[in-house]
C-alpha cells in the first residue's frame, strides 16, 4: 500500500478520473434495470435535489465558512428544490470539478448540473445530457494587470496565458488567436485556483477565463482589485446553464420551466417580498402562474404552488441576479445581456399558459 | 517413489486428482473472470449507447483545436487529438527519461555522501534523506514551482546571463543554431570514437608497461572535435537569439519554468530513495572486501569504484527499478503545475470529447507500456550484473 499511495497515479487526476470512469461503468451497468422511475420520483422519494456545483467561484457557488453554499447557481438549484419538495424542499450540493462535472451527471451521482458549464453543440448532444436553459449569458475575457497599458486582447500577441484545463477555454483561446493571425503559449493548469495563482505570481501576462469569472478571481483573490483590469474583448459567447440528463424528459423539462417562471417573475414584478400580495393580482398571467387558476403545475408533474415557493424562496431573477453578482456585491457586473428583453437583454421567458 | 511402489492401489480419477482439480479450478476461475469483464463490457456499450453517449476511437483523428505550450513535434490547434496525446506522451517521455538520469546521479552522490566519514557531510546528507521523502512530492513540486515563478524576475526585467541567454519567470532562454546543429552531432561522434580508441590504447599500455592510464588525453580527443566545430559555426552561422518583446521573448529556445519546477521536484525526491538504496546496497558488501582491496594496495576511491560498488549494485539493481517506475508514473503530476504532460492533455481531451473511458483506457495502457519498458530494461540489466559477479 505504501507504494501504491506513493505512486503519484493514486494522487494525480488519473485515478480520479478514472474512479469517475469506473463508477459512470458501474452505474451505466447496473442502473439500467434500476432505473424504472425518472428522475422527479427518484427525488421526491429522496426528499432531496443533488446538485452539481463548482468548488469555489464567488457570486456562482462558494461556500462560506459555515459551510453553507451561496451564489446564483446554487440559488436556482434551491429555486428547482423549492417548486419540486414543496415545504420540505433540501437540496444537496456535490463540489465538482470541471472535469468530473458531465461525469458525475452521466453516472446519476447528481439530479443536475447547476454549475458554470458552457452550452455547446457537443456537450448538447453527444455526451447524454441537455441543456435546460441560460441562467448567465457570459463570454470569455482576459484579465490583465493594468501596468501593461492594454486597450485591447489583440495587443497580447506574444503572451503568455494561464488558463485552466477542462473548460472551453482553451478551444476559444486557440481559435481567437488563430483567427486573429496572432501567437500566444498556453499554460495549462488542472485547476482554476493554481491557474490564478501562477498567474498572480506573474508567470502569465494575462488569465482567460469567463467574464464572470474573471470578475470573481479581481474581487475575491486579486492582491489589490484596482491594479488589474478586464479587457472590454470577449472572444466568445459562454451561455452558462443547468444540465440534466438526456434520459428523464419530465425532469428536464420541469427544470426548464423553473427557470422560466423565475424570468418572468421577474418580467411581472414578482419579488419574494411581495409575491403573496401578488396572489391577489387580477392579472391572468400572474394568477396562472401563481397556481391559482389553471393547471400549470399539474402539467409538469408538480402541485399548483410550484412557482409561488420558487419565488418565495430565491426571488426572481433579477433579485437573485443583484443578491449575488450585481453592481453592488464585490463582482461588480452590470446586467448587461442578461437584462430582461424588455429592458435590451436576453432573458426572455416563454409564456406560460 | 517407493511408496508408489508399496501401495499401487487406485489411480485417484475426477475430482480426487489433485492436478485434474486444480486445472479445473484454474479454469472454471479465468471463465468466470472473463465472462464477468465480457458482461460488464458489453452492458457498458449497450448502457453508453442508451444515453447516446458517443463511443468508440474515432475521435483520435478529429481536429483537437487546443493549443498546448510545450512540444517537441510540429503541433498546432488544426493537429488531431492523436498528435496532441502524442505530443503529451514525448513530454512525458523527456521529463521520466531526464529524471531518471538527474535522479541516479545525484542519488549516488547522497548515498555515498551519507556512508561519508566526514563529521560534516553524512548528517547532512541523512538530514537531506528524511527531509525529502517524508514530505509529499506534489507539495514539493508546488514548492519548486513557487520558487521559480515567484522568485525569478519579471521577463522585462530579466538579466541577461550571457549573451543571449536570459532568466526569467517565463523560463530560461538561450540562442539556437539556426541550421549546422548535424555538423555538432558528427563532430560529437568523431570524439566519442576517437575517445573510445584512446582508452582501449591506454589501457593496453597500461598493461604492458604498468605506467597508470591518463584521463586528460582521452577527454582532449572527445572535445576537440566539437570545439573545432562550435568555433566554426560561430564565426560562420547565425543564432537565433531570443529578442526581448513587449512580454517576454520572442525566438531562441526556451526551458519552461514548469519544465524545470517538475525535473527539479522529480529529482530530488527521487535521490533521497535512491541514495537510501544505493546505502543499503554499498553496506551489504562485506567489510573484509574493502580491507582486502586495501591490501592489495588500491586506493579508497578505486576500492569503491571497482570494488564496492559493482557488488553493491547486485544488491541495488531490483529496489532501483521499482523507484524508476515510480517516477515515471508520478511524472503525472505534472498537470498541478502546469507542464503539458500526457495526463494533462488526456484531461482536456477528456473534457473537450467527453469519452472518458476511451481516454482513460489509451492512458492506462500507455502508462503501463512505459513502465513494462522500464522493468524489461531493468531486468536485462540485473542479469547483466548478476552474471558478471557470478563469474
Amino acid at each position: 500500500m505504501k507504494t501504491l499511495f506513493k505512486s503519484g497515479l493514486v494522487k494525480s487526476g488519473l485515478v480520479r478520473s478514472g474512479l469517475a470512469a469506473a463508477v459512470l461503468a458501474a452505474a451505466a451497468t447496473f442502473s439500467a434495470a434500476a432505473q424504472a422511475g425518472p428522475t422527479l420520483d427518484a427525488v421526491r422519494k429522496r426528499g432531496e435535489v443533488t446538485c452539481g456545483v463548482s468548488t469555489g467561484i464567488g457570486g456562482f457557488s462558494i461556500a462560506d465558512s459555515s459551510g453553507r453554499w451561496t451564489g446564483l447557481t446554487t440559488d436556482f438549484c434551491r429555486a428547482v428544490s423549492a417548486a419540486v419538495l414543496g415545504d420540505a424542499a433540501r437540496e444537496k450540493f456535490v463540489p465538482l470539478s470541471p472535469q468530473q462535472r458531465f461525469t458525475a451527471l452521466q453516472s446519476g451521482e447528481i439530479d443536475m448540473l447547476t454549475t458554470v458549464a458552457t452550452w455547446t453543440l457537443t456537450r448538447d448532444a453527444s455526451l447524454g445530457l441537455l441543456y435546460a436553459g441560460v441562467y448567465f449569458y457570459d463570454g470569455q475575457g482576459f484579465l490583465v494587470p493594468k501596468s501593461l497599458g492594454l486597450k485591447s486582447a489583440l495587443e497580447l500577441d506574444g503572451a503568455s496565458i494561464c488558463t485552466a484545463t477542462g473548460t472551453t477555454s482553451e478551444l476559444n483561446l486557440a481559435d481567437y488567436f488563430r483567427a486573429n493571425g496572432k501567437k500566444f503559449t498556453p499554460v495549462v493548469f488542472e485547476a482554476q485556483n493554481e491557474a490564478r495563482a501562477a498567474f498572480f505570481s506573474g508567470r502569465c501576462q494575462a488569465f482567460s477565463a469567463d467574464m464572470s469569472y474573471l470578475s470573481s478571481v479581481r474581487a475575491s483573490d486579486a492582491p489589490n482589485p484596482d491594479e488589474w483590469q478586464i479587457l472590454p474583448d470577449m472572444i466568445s459567447k459562454e451561455p452558462l446553464g443547468p444540465v440534466v440528463g438526456r434520459n428523464d424528459l419530465e425532469w428536464f423539462t420541469a427544470v426548464k420551466w423553473v427557470l422560466m417562471a423565475l424570468i418572468e417573475a421577474e418580467e411581472k414584478g414578482i419579488t419574494a417580498a411581495n409575491v403573496d400580495q401578488m396572489k391577489e393580482s387580477a392579472n391572468p398571467e400572474i394568477k396562472r402562474l401563481l397556481g391559482l387558476t389553471g393547471d400549470m403545475g399539474q402539467r409538469l408533474g408538480l402541485d399548483p404552488g410550484w412557482a409561488y415557493r420558487a419565488i418565495k424562496r430565491v426571488g426572481n431573477y433579477g433579485e437573485i441576479f443583484e443578491r449575488n453578482v450585481g453592481p453592488r456585491t464585490a463582482l461588480r457586473m452590470e446586467r448587461g445581456a442578461n437584462a430582461l428583453w424588455t429592458k435590451g437583454g436576453q432573458m426572455y421567458a416563454m409564456p406560460t399558459r | 517413489m517407493s511408496v508408489v511402489a508399496i501401495a499401487p492401489t487406485r489411480v485417484a480419477r475426477g475430482w480426487n486428482d489433485p492436478s485434474f482439480r486444480a486445472l479445473a479450478t484454474q479454469v472454471i476461475v479465468l471463465a468466470v473472470l472473463a465472462g464477468t469483464v465480457a458482461f460488464l463490457a458489453t452492458n457498458l456499450v449497450g448502457n453508453l449507447e442508451a444515453r447516446s453517449i458517443r463511443t468508440g476511437f474515432g475521435f483520435i483523428w478529429q481536429a483537437a483545436g487546443f493549443e498546448i505550450g510545450q512540444s517537441f513535434i510540429a503541433y498546432g490547434a488544426s493537429a488531431s487529438f492523436g498528435r496532441a496525446l502524442l505530443v503529451g506522451l514525448l513530454n512525458t517521455l523527456v521529463v521520466a527519461v531526464l529524471g531518471i538520469v538527474l535522479s541516479t546521479l545525484a542519488g549516488f552522490v547522497i548515498g555515498i555522501a551519507s556512508l561519508s566519514r566526514n563529521p560534516l557531510v553524512s548528517p547532512l546528507a541523512r538530514l537531506y534523506v528524511e527531509l525529502v521523502r517524508n514530505t509529499p512530492l506534489l507539495l514539493q513540486l508546488y514548492l519548486w514551482y513557487a520558487v521559480l515563478t515567484q522568485m525569478l524576475p519579471a521577463a522585462s526585467a530579466a538579466p541577461q546571463l550571457l549573451p543571449g541567454v536570459y532568466l526569467a519567470k517565463s523560463g530560461l532562454h538561450f540562442p539556437v543554431l539556426q541550421h549546422g546543429a548535424g555538423l555538432i552531432l558528427v563532430a560529437a561522434l568523431v570524439g566519442l570514437v576517437a575517445f573510445a580508441g584512446h582508452g582501449l590504447w591506454a589501457r593496453r599500455r597500461a598493461e604492458l608497461t604498468g605506467a597508470p592510464a591518463k584521463l586528460w588525453p582521452g577527454l582532449l580527443l572527445l572535445l576537440l572535435p566539437l570545439a573545432a566545430v562550435a568555433l566554426d559555426l560561430a564565426a560562420t552561422t547565425s543564432f537565433d537569439m531570443p529578442r526581448p518583446t513587449r512580454f517576454g521573448f520572442s525566438g531562441g529556445g526556451m526551458i519552461t519554468p514548469e519544465l524545470t519546477a517538475l525535473l527539479i521536484g522529480l529529482s530530488l525526491y527521487n535521490a533521497a530513495f535512491i541514495g537510501e538504496i544505493l546505502r543499503a546496497g554499498i553496506l551489504s558488501v562485506s567489510r573484509g572486501q574493502l580491507e582486502a582491496a586495501a591490501a592489495l594496495g588500491l586506493t579508497r576511491g578505486q576500492a569503491l569504484r571497482l570494488v564496492v560498488i559493482p557488488q553493491a549494485m547486485k544488491v541495488a539493481v531490483p529496489p532501483l527499478a521499482s523507484q524508476y517506475l515510480n517516477l515515471a508514473k508520478n511524472t503525472s503530476l505534472a498537470i498541478a503545475i502546469g507542464y503539458p504532460d500526457l495526463m494533462s492533455i488526456g484531461n482536456t481531451i477528456i473534457n473537450q470529447t467527453g469519452q472518458a473511458v476511451e481516454v482513460i483506457a489509451i492512458l492506462m495502457s500507455v502508462y503501463l507500456t512505459i513502465s513494462l519498458a522500464i522493468s524489461a530494461f531493468m531486468n536485462w540489466y540485473n542479469s547483466r550484473v548478476a552474471l558478471k559477479g557470478a563469474s
